[in-house]
């Protein structure tokens, strides 16, 4: 027992003199967290959209102000005048203006004598979220001048009452559990995978083997360590994240010990497969050239940015059995949602056998000579 | 050259007859032991034995078996047929004892270059099991003999390559083992360094009666280090004895070098023609390196023969066989292409290939 405790000493000794490790093992996912949760979570403003007038009625005035409305209060767009058509079409193909809303003559009569009254809109739709943001809101507009004055007598719409059960998430929120088990991930690749590839190759394993260590103490103080490194990792992004994001769970101590729980299964599940990955491996290039692959193979099957139910068979079978998943649904389960230990049951009894079993697959692989 | 699994007797005389078999007092043996790699052998049956107190160098060129020797008998690689024997214990059926007694420093330098100098020693014997206050005694003792005691709370990267390789020397002995196993310890260091290395290892020989057991390349230190030299050539033992007794196994007593001013083709036949020379080798451009059985009758000849052909010498020198002579002798000259494992995968020839 003591000379496994020797292996995780000297490894944690080496953490903790090599603060690079811990840097670059959280940088990423914290800089993630902080631009793409800025990034994707806004709402388009300022966009520029042409109107070409060719009525000049009173319905056309109407929309006019609907659209000066928008431009003071949600600000999504602004109007710039046009008086031909053929330029606002051409400006929007070259990207001068982001869509044109054409008003075409007779436009206020056919409202008044309810002959099928059109207007046009031009959009831009090689991209889909300005499009569909500037599309959303001129549906929004037209819903709000057709709505007829005088009230029918009866109803002749139901409407759908929401009930959001948790407060607004934003997608820094949303983002947080895949940087949390982002960040754990990395730890494992650079402190499991690449670090334990180089002391293979600089002879570090070598010095240990003419020792009497056993091959159990060997193997479980090299992963004791490395899910150690894993759960430093794992608090300090949880901690960093939320605050940065927001979420005031952290400050519960019944969810700090789901979390707990949660980051301690996500260490053993990742260290295990980590280890039946690289027991094998000699070319300290492998873990490398790996890590990318790993992350592509694992983070985006998992629902951390897109939900699972959205894949394809042969891509939610991957999610089954990637341990991304659990630990991305057991955080937000908790972080999001405040679930309790009810919520993410199921998820720490799969990250535990998954760790346990990997390592009891890789233990008999690992040789105890050259 | 010899290529028998067996030392030839015949030229080595009592080296070999004495030496070869256990006797009481042997500390390590290895018997016929045999590694293969698929259909590659790197050792093809190598016997000896090395009695205790003794320190023993294994020499040879890249690729001839030394490392792979070294690494069966400290357990690291598994013995394909033979038989080690270490302190008592069989590598093969009790490789734990065997860990327990031995202390390993390999080529390259294993030591954590982000931990202390203690804390390196602390852990290894850590992994030793060593009790805190025996371990304690043992870093400060060990400390003192590889003159590393105030360097003690360094980072070992701020060390320079000759401390750092006496720090490994300090890992291997922070368990007081009985035998040491030292793979080319003094590789790539200065040659004030390398001295230095000696007679360290010398003074714990004396001082911790171990019994050592080295690879080298460096003819000179197995020279002044080891009691016995063992020569290894693609994964033969070729010879075997002291350094004297190998010396003398060599014929010719004594080498004369000698530089003409002019090369001919003939110099070489001219030279093995002379009295009492038993090889030439040509170094360079007009330099040789003549073994006679007498020094000064060959450089008679030598001076004559080069009057008489009107020809110029531009050095001459006679000194006694060194091992440099032995090795050659023993191993070739050609340049070897160094294989440690086979390929792992060889491609099938092409249907319809011409072979």
């Amino acid at each position: 027992m003591n000379r496994m405790f020797a292996i995780v000493e000297r490894e944690m000794r080496k953490f903790f003199r090599s603060p690079t490790l811990m840097i670059m093992s959280l940088m990423m996912p914290i800089l993630q967290l902080l631009i793409m949760g800025n990034a994707f979570g806004g709402k388009i403003v300022g966009a520029h959209v042409a109107i070409v007038d060719y009525d000049h009625g009173p319905q056309a005035v109407k929309i006019r102000e609907g659209f000066d409305s928008i431009a003071v209060n949600i600000k999504t767009f602004t109007t710039v005048e046009y008086t031909d058509e053929m330029k606002a079409r051409e400006d929007v193909r070259t990207g001068k203006v982001d869509a044109a809303v054409i008003i075409p003559a007779q436009y206020s009569r056919r409202v008044y004598s309810q002959d099928a009254p059109q207007l046009g809109f031009v959009v831009d739709n090689s991209d889909l979220f300005t499009s569909s943001s500037l599309e959303s809101e001129m549906q929004s507009l037209v819903t709000a001048l057709t709505a007829p004055v005088i009230q029918p007598r009866l109803a002749n719409s139901i409407a759908l009452e929401i009930v959001e059960l948790y407060p607004y998430v934003n997608y820094m929120k949303f983002l947080l559990p895949a940087c949390v088990a982002l960040a754990m991930y990395i730890s494992v690749m650079i402190g499991g995978g690449m670090l334990y590839i180089d002391d293979k190759a600089r002879g570090v394993h070598e010095g240990y083997l003419v020792t009497p260590i056993t091959k159990l103490e060997l193997v479980f103080g090299m992963n004791l360590a490395g899910a150690i490194k894993a759960v430093l990792s794992g608090i300090c992004l949880t901690v960093i994240g939320s605050l940065l994001a927001g979420l005031g769970v952290i400050f519960h101590p019944e969810a700090d010990l789901e979390l707990l729980c949660l980051i301690v299964g996500t260490s053993i599940a990742f260290n295990g497969m980590m280890f039946l990955f690289m027991v094998r491996v000699e070319d300290p290039l492998t873990p490398r050239a790996m890590f990318g692959v790993l992350n592509l193979l694992l983070f985006y099957p998992s629902g951390a940015m897109y939900p699972i139910a959205a894949f394809p068979k042969w891509l939610q079978a991957i999610a089954v059995i990637d341990p991304f998943t659990y630990c991305i649904h057991g955080f937000k389960a908790i972080l999001l949602k405040d679930g309790g230990f009810e919520a993410i049951r199921f998820d720490l009894l799969f990250l535990f056998v998954f760790g346990i079993g990997t390592l009891l697959i890789a233990t008999p692989l690992f040789k105890r000579t050259l | 050259m010899t290529t028998s699994t067996q030392p030839d007797s015949g030229r080595l005389g009592p080296a070999i007859n004495g030496n070869g078999a256990r006797s009481p007092h042997t500390a390590m043996a290895v018997e016929n032991i045999v590694k293969r790699y698929g259909s590659f052998e790197a050792v093809k049956g190598v016997s000896f034995s090395v009695a205790d107190g003794e320190i023993f160098g294994l020499l040879g060129p890249n690729g001839a078996g030394k490392s792979t020797l070294i690494r069966m008998m400290t357990t690291l690689v598994p013995i394909t047929s033979g038989k080690a024997i270490v302190a008592g214990y069989d590598v093969a059926k009790d490789p734990d004892a065997v860990r327990r007694v031995i202390g390993v420093i390999p080529q390259a330098l294993t030591s954590d270059p982000d931990l202390t100098v203690e804390e390196n020693l602390s852990i290894y014997a850590k992994l030793y099991s060593v009790p805190k206050a025996e371990r304690l005694k043992n870093i400060a003792d060990v400390l003192e003999a590889v003159d590393l005691t105030k360097w003690r709370t360094a980072q070992t990267k701020t060390l320079s390559g000759g401390m750092r390789r006496r720090l490994e020397i300090a890992r291997g002995l922070v368990h007081n083992p009985h035998m040491f196993f030292l793979d080319e310890p003094t590789t790539g260091l200065d040659p004030v360094s390398r001295i230095a290395v000696w007679e360290m290892l010398d003074n714990l020989r004396k001082t911790r009666h171990l019994t050592m057991l080295l690879t080298t390349h460096y003819m000179e230190e197995a020279d002044k280090l080891c009691d016995r030299i063992a020569i290894v050539d693609y994964g033969n033992l070729v010879a075997l004895g002291t350094p004297a007794e190998l010396k003398r196994s060599v014929p010719g007593a004594n080498v004369v070098e000698v530089h003409f001013d002019r090369e001919t083709p003939q110099w070489q036949s001219r030279l093995e023609d002379l009295d009492g020379v038993t090889s030439v080798q040509a170094e360079s451009a007009g330099f040789y390196r003549v073994l006679t059985s007498s020094g000064s009758r060959t450089t008679m000849q030598l001076v004559e023969l080069a009057a008489s052909l009107g020809e110029t010498l531009t050095s001459l020198s006679v000194q006694n066989t060194t091992l440099d002579d032995v090795f050659v002798h023993y191993t070739g000259r050609q340049l070897r292409d160094e294989q440690v494992k086979p390929a792992a995968y060889t491609l099938p020839p092409r249907p319809g290939a011409q072979p």
